[in-house]
């Protein structure tokens, strides 16, 4: 802050508190003329002239001077720090790190042990569910069983793999799963029967003569992400088609649209968040979940 | 007080203005009761985008502020200033404009913020357009406000006006620098702030709406009719010099405490919370002077249900000015900043202070307008109190409690460090506490319907006399 804008402020700040004593001063002085009125007559309504009360001045008088104390101590006028030289960000590193020392050992104490093994501990797996709700649950549930977007983590059914070193790179890095759109490619037609094809793989019901002109069209655009099975590829986060298991719906609807338009999921990295001690409970507990010891 | 000239006060602008603000009250309370409801059952939003809640959320706000509050203070303020002026309105044909303006404001409003249209700052949604017409409409309403006051035969200009006269200039201020944006078509502009500065600018007019639009205007309305229907003299001169000034030079400043522990430099936050703080007793001279009037009077209390309105509201005025000082301060505003005790908050100032106010003086000039000694129904005004009364208490009992708790939710830590609860166990805390106010909330917009048939019956009653435009008003 330049020093005019800092003069500026404090300035400012002076004339109102100091204004404030002043006319406080000066009004209390005025002579008390009792039960007379001060003669203004408007459409009737006369009016009084009673003193200011006196609990009514002091409540004024000690919220003035606290302010000052207050604007001494801290940050407020203009670029003066104030007698602690406190700010917010100051303030937030230090419960940070205060925080780091005291939750620090807890959370470091589960990260020399293998996901397999921790998996048995139950302490660990109650702080990775906590973990869980406070980091994960947003998106994907407080039961972890998804949302329509967001994978359910407890069927065993994975995008990029349900390893623990997979799911701890999913945590690290993030990942960007991207299916692109066929609105252009296909017409109405086409992708009527693109999606006779895509529910047959399930066993759900659709018109025969769809799903075989819909084999030949996801021949010719589908294997190389789905495969020729259909069966996905976790390599690139490929859904299995065959499982019945839908990461948006079911409904003819919904993968109709999602082959017209393509799809964008995000999974936010979470090295930064989360630090390597809580993102390694979080992800065993995330493997805990198909994984029953 | 004898008028010679009396016959040309404009009363057909007030009459106008006394009607809409009962009708614009029960659309926006309404609307309001809805979002409390679809609180409680999302699916009320029919699943259509119109009704969803992101967007008729903003409808509630803008029609009880501007439409409900806005026509109760343009009502009374160019009642007032003629009446204690004793001069007609200095133009007939602006105050019949601002009228039709104001009107045409809230229409667009109704229709372009359910279909999405919004500059997305809060209580200023309504894009360049609109915006741009609320400005001709309030130039105008100046105009004729302060060309009255010029025009005044009374040697002095009486405290109403002053307060009346601090809330138009300032929100003409507000709005046209707050509302400052560059437009990319007819239905959408960005703001020409940016960043931190845009949030300061926001708030800078978020509260002043609060401090002047619904504070000292609404100050204005206590310093007529609160002594008129009490029949006493105004309590201290005095005191109502001290108060208007400090209050009208300290409110400026209060905005920064919106945006506690955010982007916003710490030193506008801390002057921020200081002048919030220093505000308690400026605010509190208004309810001293309005309280104190009644003193000597007190026994007309127990008869008079207006006047019941008018120092229950000057009640509400003072616990709500109370806790807004309370709640800038940063450490207790960590606790509640962003929890229903903000809602809690707001709602004991606009529905305690605001709207009790505004039914009270709409109570006295119903009649008055309509050529009737007094209103249709002395009792049912007691019920619309009584049934008013008990919602508004439910109403903000309900959201301290939900408020409070979830505040304590959110800061409370396992062992371990982290979050002892998830967001839906929050939503889930709160569930009773929706119900609560939705109760509270339809028996208010219960009292506004009570109003509006006492009001149909009063204008419908045979005449009793012409419009007494000369002899002061009984009490």
């Amino acid at each position: 802050m330049s020093n005019f804008w800092s003069w500026w402020i404090i300035i400012i700040t002076a004339i109102i508190i100091v204004g404030s004593f002043v006319v406080l001063h000066l009004t209390r002085k005025m002579e008390d003329n009792g039960e007379e009125t001060t003669g203004h007559v408007y459409d009737g309504i006369e009016e009084y002239n009673n003193p200011l009360p006196k609990w009514w001045l002091n409540l004024f008088y000690i919220t003035l001077v606290f302010s000052m104390g207050y604007l001494f101590l801290y940050p407020g006028l203009g670029s003066y720090k104030g007698y602690f030289n406190w700010s917010q960000e100051s303030n937030w590193e230090e419960e940070v790190a205060e925080a780091e020392k005291v939750y620090g050992p807890v959370f470091a104490q589960y990260q020399d042990t293998p996901i397999k093994e921790l998996i048995k501990d139950e302490n660990a797996m109650d702080i990775g569910r906590r973990i869980f709700l406070n980091v994960c649950a947003a998106c994907h549930g407080s039961d972890a069983s998804g949302a329509p977007g967001f994978p359910n983590l407890t069927d065993n059914d994975w995008l990029y793999g349900g390893t623990p070193e997979k799911i701890v790179e999913t945590l690290v890095n993030g990942r960007q799963g991207a299916m692109m759109a066929f609105g252009e490619q296909l017409n109405e037609e086409q992708i009527s029967q693109l999606t006779s094809y895509v529910v047959s793989l399930s066993g759900m019901t659709a018109p025969e003569k769809e799903i075989a002109a819909g084999e030949k069209l996801f021949a010719a655009n589908c294997v190389a992400c789905h495969g020729a099975d259909a069966k996905g590829n976790q390599m690139i986060g490929a859904p299995n088609l065959t499982d019945n298991i839908w990461l948006y719906s079911r409904s003819r609807k919904v993968i109709a649209r999602t082959i017209r338009n393509g799809r964008n999921g995000n999974m936010p990295a979470h090295k930064e968040i989360l630090g390597d001690a809580k993102l390694h409970l979080v992800a065993a507990y995330v493997y805990s979940l198909s994984n029953k010891k | 007080m004898t008028e010679t000239n009396a016959p040309s006060y404009n009363y057909t602008v007030v009459r106008q203005f006394a009607v809409m603000t009962v009708i614009w009250g029960i659309v926006g309370m309404a609307v309001g009761v809805l979002l409390a409801a679809q609180l409680l059952f999302p699916e009320l939003n029919f699943d259509t985008p119109w009704l969803t809640y992101s967007r008729i959320r903003p409808l509630h706000t803008n029609a009880v502020i501007f439409a409900f509050g806005g026509c109760a203070l343009m009502c009374t303020s160019l009642y007032v200033v003629q009446r204690t002026c004793q001069t007609p309105l200095f133009s007939n044909f602006l105050a019949g404009f601002v009228f039709w303006g104001w009107q045409l404001v809230i229409l667009l409003a109704a229709i372009s913020l359910p279909l999405g249209y919004t500059s997305s700052k809060e209580y200023a949604e309504l894009e360049w357009p609109i915006d741009i017409l609320i400005a001709l409409v309030w130039v105008a309403y100046a105009i004729v406000f302060f060309g009255t006051i010029m025009k005044r035969k009374s040697p002095h200009i009486y405290v109403a006006n002053w307060f009346y006269g601090a809330f138009i200039l300032t929100v003409a201020i507000l709005h046209i620098v707050n509302s400052a944006a560059i437009p990319l078509s007819w239905t959408k502009s960005y703001s020409v702030y940016a960043g931190a500065v845009d949030a300061m600018v926001q708030w800078w007019y978020g509260h002043n709406a609060v401090g002047f639009f619904l504070t000292a205007g609404f100050l204005g309305m206590m310093y007529y009719y609160v002594p008129k229907q009490a029949g006493r003299p105004v309590y201290s001169y005095r005191l109502s010099i001290v108060h208007f000034w400090a209050l009208i030079a300290i409110y400026m400043w209060a905005g920064p405490h919106h945006l506690h522990y955010t982007a916003l430099p710490d030193w506008a936050q801390s002057l921020g919370m200081i002048m919030s703080l220093i505000l308690l007793a400026p605010s509190w001279g208004g309810m001293i002077n309005g309280i104190m009037t009644l003193s000597g009077a007190w026994h007309k209390l127990r008869t008079d249900p207006i006047l019941k309105f008018l120092i229950v509201s000057l009640s509400f005025y003072g616990m709500s000015t109370f806790e807004g000082p309370m709640m800038a301060i940063k450490t207790v505003n960590a606790l509640s900043h962003y929890t229903e005790w903000t809602i809690g908050h707001v709602h004991s100032g606009a529905l305690g202070w605001v709207a009790f106010v505004s039914i009270g003086a709409m109570y006295y000039m119903l009649p008055r307008m309509f050529g009737q000694k007094e209103m249709y129904s002395i009792k049912l005004i007691n019920w619309h109190f009584w049934i008013a009364t008990v919602g508004v208490v439910l109403y903000i009992a309900a959201m301290w409690i939900a408020g409070v708790m979830e505040g304590l939710m959110w800061r409370s830590f396992n062992d371990d460090g982290t979050l002892a609860y998830t967001f839906v166990q929050t939503v889930e805390m709160k569930k009773p506490y929706y119900a609560i106010r939705l109760v509270g909330g339809a028996l208010f917009l219960s009292g506004m319907f009570i109003m509006a048939y006492n009001m149909f019956k009063t204008m419908a009653a045979p005449k009793r006399a012409t419009v007494d435009k000369a002899a002061p008003a009984v009490a």
